[in-house]
């Protein structure tokens, strides 16, 4: 099931959201806990100096390992998909490596691919991967024997299929798992950032901000990472609904 | 125009639906195939649509030999195959636009046709309005009845100008008049003597109706083609003759209870 989420429901949540910290702040009264009148506008005025160059790192990384995960589960997904007998050799290793949390595999990544920007884009690009890897492959084997029998009477070979049947049966299903692990991804990249970089909302908020006792700069950085997370959030949600038209019939 | 000698067709460890069968069709005839459901009906026009191969024998149409689908071969299948996610227009496009995909190469399009995409658009728009679909073009499947669903696969099929056309049941679970409207557009269709149709029904009222020449199927293996000549089809009037109806009781004996 998913939120539904339009502009005004979004404009409401914020609201809420910023009384009941107003609240909290004035009951709390304490630093440790800034109101929103503080944090804002230290992150209005931030997010155009170095807070916002740590928004573009940490956004570069995300985007950068979405395209790769998409890019390279795709048409894994679909050759699985479409060849039965692969898929029974691949689905015992795919069904044990799926539930590992990949985030344990951080170290073992640093040791092999050294602590980059790479390797902290691989590790995200992972957790994505498996996700889309494993609904286009269930797409593409689902679909109705008749539908391809029908699309090859009218002259389409492999490719044909590929390009008109298989990818755009999938399509939808890699935006939702997209949607899905992107909270994930997110959280990942937080961890991921505060080893080793000098740039980032992760290393930030945890390095430059929380370590150093700068709770209400701190605060700014928890909410542009939120922001991050909300964008990501609706831009693949946009695109989610777009693609499902046909499905509300 | 089809050539079907000494075919043996058996799907993976069953017994073979058709052993040593053979069928001849004359090109620009009206043909029912009608059987109990399992018969190899289907089967059949898989078979001579290219999509499966006999595992004995041969099937040529226009002299060559089918080994894989042919571009002028029209196949029309009972659910419809359509793709859920395109619109009627997509749909009923879809054919043209894999013949741009790969371009005339003879194999996947006829070598013959050139078509740009303004001529591709209008052809497939003449026959949404042909069949009356015009109006639903940019509708999705799911938003449609049967009957429309069926005449979005005709259109489909149509705009791809076939000299064989096949389909599968394409009357079952219509409401009369829709039927009625059907059964005649695809008459017409054949009036010209330049498209040979082949319907496959298990539907006797809607063999007689439709096919000048009927072949029965059975189970349990076809071996010759038992052949039904009705040559008072196709004519309007003919439903309500009684001819019409002897030849319903003639085919209710000899397929027996099984239909």
């Amino acid at each position: 099931m998913r939120p539904q989420i339009n502009l005004r429901s979004a404009l409401l949540g914020i609201i809420m959201f910023t009384v009941i910290w107003q609240v909290l702040a004035w009951v709390v009264r304490q630093p440790i806990l800034p109101a929103p009148t503080v944090v804002v506008p230290i992150f209005i005025q931030s997010i155009f100096r170095e807070l916002g160059m740590h928004f573009l790192a940490s956004t570069a990384r995300v985007v950068a390992a979405i395209l790769i995960a998409v890019i390279a589960a795709v048409p894994i997904g679909l050759i699985l998909g479409q060849m039965p007998k692969l898929d029974r050799v691949m689905a015992p290793l795919i069904a044990i490596t799926y539930p590992i949390p990949k985030i344990v595999l951080l170290p073992v990544i640093y040791i092999f691919m050294g602590i980059t920007d790479i390797s902290k884009i691989f590790l995200i690009a992972l957790i994505i991967f498996f996700q889309i890897l494993v609904v286009v492959r269930d797409e593409a084997a689902n679909l109705h024997p008749e539908l391809i029998l029908s699309v090859r009477s009218l002259g389409a070979g492999r490719r044909a299929l590929f390009r008109y049947v298989y990818l755009p049966a999938s399509l939808p299903a890699v935006v939702t798992a997209l949607r899905l692990s992107v909270g994930t991804a997110v959280a990942v990249l937080f961890i991921a950032e505060q080893s080793l970089t000098s740039y980032g909302l992760g290393y930030y908020i945890v390095i430059e901000t929380y370590q150093v006792l700068q709770y209400p700069q701190m605060y700014a950085g928890i909410l542009a990472m939120s922001l991050l997370g909300l964008l990501l959030y609706f831009c693949i949600s946009s695109l989610e609904s777009r693609l499902c038209k046909y499905q509300k019939g | 125009m089809i050539d079907i000698q000494n075919i043996r067709f058996a799907y993976a460890n069953g017994p073979p639906i058709f052993d040593e069968f053979s069928w001849h069709i004359a090109k620009g005839h009206t043909w029912a195939v009608i059987g109990p459901s399992g018969c190899g009906k289907t089967s059949l026009l898989y078979l001579l649509a290219g999509l499966y191969m006999p595992q004995k024998g041969h099937i040529r149409i226009e002299n060559k030999p089918v080994t894989a689908p042919r571009p002028r071969s029209g196949l029309v299948l009972q659910d419809h195959g359509l793709l859920p996610w395109a619109t009627v227009y997509q749909n009923a496009r879809l054919g043209l636009t894999v013949r741009g995909f790969y371009g005339s190469d003879g194999r996947h399009a006829p070598i013959d046709e050139k078509l740009t995409m303004h001529e591709a658009d209008q052809r497939i728009h003449y026959w949404l309005e042909k069949l009356s679909i015009q109006h639903l073009q940019s509708q999705y499947p799911s938003q449609l009845s049967r009957g429309q669903r069926q005449r979005t696969a005709i259109a489909r099929t149509l705009g791809m100008q076939p000299d064989l056309l096949m389909l599968d049941e394409p009357f079952s679970a219509l409401d009369a008049p829709t039927r009625q409207d059907l059964q005649e557009l695809i008459l017409n269709l054949g009036e010209d003597g330049n498209l040979t149709t082949i319907i496959v029904t298990h539907d006797i009222e809607v063999a007689v109706t439709m096919g000048k020449q009927i072949l029965a199927l059975n189970l349990g293996g076809n071996r010759h083609a038992r052949i039904i000549e009705n040559s008072d089809a196709c004519n309007p009037e003919y439903r309500y003759q009684r001819q019409f109806r002897d030849q319903c009781d003639y085919l209710h004996n000899i397929l027996g209870d099984l239909i």
